[in-house]
């Protein structure tokens, strides 16, 4: 289906996937302005039935966690590093997870070897339809509200539907069963979305300030470093019960070494994932994590870790790009503000 | 009547009748490359040997490397193409990256013609 509709594939994480159809560009301004479609159905959908036994390795509070709300955790290591970020919802009395594709298999053997009882779905399809309008083409979840979660309908397919995305922008998230995902993709092209692919999907989440696991986070970076100290609940702050508490409590009190910053660049030139970060004319102070054309701002940014008194919003940088420093400043995050259905 | 040859990395190079190659990439390439954003030229009076990775193009989520087709000097570079990439997405064929003296002024025959080109091309199809 995808070949039909004109994508150019690439393999992710073991998957063939599409990177565009149309072109990066339009999709993503498509995205902003009305609706895409992304087929994200090799990131690993999955459930746990007991919440409790799952709350020890995550940093949300995930046992207060209402019926029919979803919550975006992590799964840390005793480091405080991080082993993956996901979408945790409490429908039907359990957990539905939502893992990274290059993730999964990992998260799964972590939490079983804690004793977590996980049934794995990844066989499931998952659709992400983002953008202003979603809510009009989806109009059997359009009573839920940023982060809900529920179980539903959508022309006789039983859906897992989620307000939430990667995007920055209004959307959902809907897992079904993979022999009906064509079906349901078929139906919200029909209704006005426009197929948009993983290219578009990395511009749209790093103009949104979103990590990507991989690039922008991985098991050796803090969460802390990662400006996710947000996603560790207050409560489980302060019982510090989790997987990795004691050593985040210890960068809490000193502050992270580095930290991650939005960056945008002053010419047309994109510094790519590597590229390092100097004060300008001086030494090297951080690294690139991920960098694009930002299709929104007609500019390009990136994403990247930087020594902590550096970090601060206007301060002048310059990334090495082919052996050639280009100017860029610190900015603040998200470089496109969020525009979702609270 | 000019001459266009190609390369194996998806260049076309189009011998002028004053001997200078006019080097831009193909539609195949640009099509390939996705939205174009950015490109870094080379400056005049550079010298630049055949395979040696003189230009750069970046769409929205990668980089690639523009090769000198053969070996010679950088005579002059299309500016406007700095100021507006997006004419390569728009039209492959006219949208010329440099142009170059070529030390062996025979050498374009080392080069694809273009029923070489199109075998090519149906051969990655």
């Amino acid at each position: 289906m995808h070949r039909a509709l004109g994508a150019r594939m690439v393999e992710f994480a073991g998957y063939e996937m599409p990177l565009q159809y149309a072109g990066i560009i339009a999709e993503h301004l498509a995205c902003r302005s009305g609706a895409a479609l992304f087929d994200v159905s090799h990131m690993g959908q999955a459930v746990v039935r007991d919440a409790a036994s799952l709350e020890p390795l995550v940093t949300g509070d995930i046992t207060g966690l209402p019926a029919g709300r979803q919550r975006y955790t992590l799964l840390t290591n005793a480091a405080g590093g991080i082993i993956d970020d996901l979408m945790v919802a409490n429908l039907d009395g359990g957990c539905q997870l939502v893992l990274n594709a290059g993730r999964k298999v990992v998260d799964v053997a972590h939490m079983r070897a804690h004793g977590v009882t996980v049934e794995t779905l990844f066989e499931r399809a998952l659709l992400a339809l983002q953008g202003p309008r979603a809510a009009q083409m989806l109009p059997e979840a359009a009573a839920l509200k940023f982060m809900d979660a529920a179980e539903l309908s959508v022309a006789g397919t039983a859906c897992v539907v989620t307000r939430s995305g990667y995007t920055g922008e209004d959307g959902f998230e809907i897992g079904c069963a993979a022999d009906a995902a064509e079906a349901l993709a078929r139906l919200l092209l029909a209704r006005g979305a426009t197929p948009a692919g993983l290219g578009a999907r990395d511009s749209l989440r790093l103009e949104a300030g979103l990590c990507l696991y991989g690039n922008d986070i991985d098991e050796n970076t803090s969460v802390l470093a990662a400006n996710l100290g947000w996603a560790i609940a207050r409560r489980r702050a302060e019982v510090g019960d989790f997987l990795g508490a004691a050593a985040l409590r210890e960068v809490r009190q000193h502050g992270p070494v580095e930290r991650l910053v939005g960056i945008r660049l002053s010419g047309r030139a994109p510094a790519r994932a590597g590229a390092e970060i100097h004060v300008p004319g001086g030494e090297r102070v951080g690294r690139v994590t991920s960098g694009c054309f930002a299709p929104s701002l007609n500019a390009p940014i990136a994403l990247g870790y930087i020594r902590a008194d550096c970090a601060a919003p206007g301060t002048l940088v310059a990334l090495i790009v082919r052996d050639k420093p280009l100017d860029g400043v610190i900015s603040p995050l998200p470089f496109i503000p969020h525009h979702y259905a609270r | 009547m000019p001459q266009i040859y190609f390369t194996a990395d998806h260049e076309w190079v189009e011998i002028g009748e004053d001997g200078l190659a006019t080097v831009g990439i193909t539609d195949h390439a640009q099509n390939a490359l996705g939205d174009i954003v950015f490109v870094e030229l080379p400056e005049p009076g550079r010298s630049v040997a055949k395979g040696e990775a003189c230009a750069v193009v970046e769409s929205v989520k990668a980089a690639s490397d523009l090769y000198a087709p053969l070996t010679g000097t950088i005579t002059e570079q299309n500016s406007a193409l700095t100021e507006d990439p997006g004419q390569i997405n728009q039209s492959a064929a006219t949208a010329w990256f440099f142009r170059m003296r070529l030390a062996d002024a025979g050498a374009f025959a080392e080069l694809m013609d273009q029923a070489a080109y199109d075998a090519l091309l149906a051969s990655l199809a």
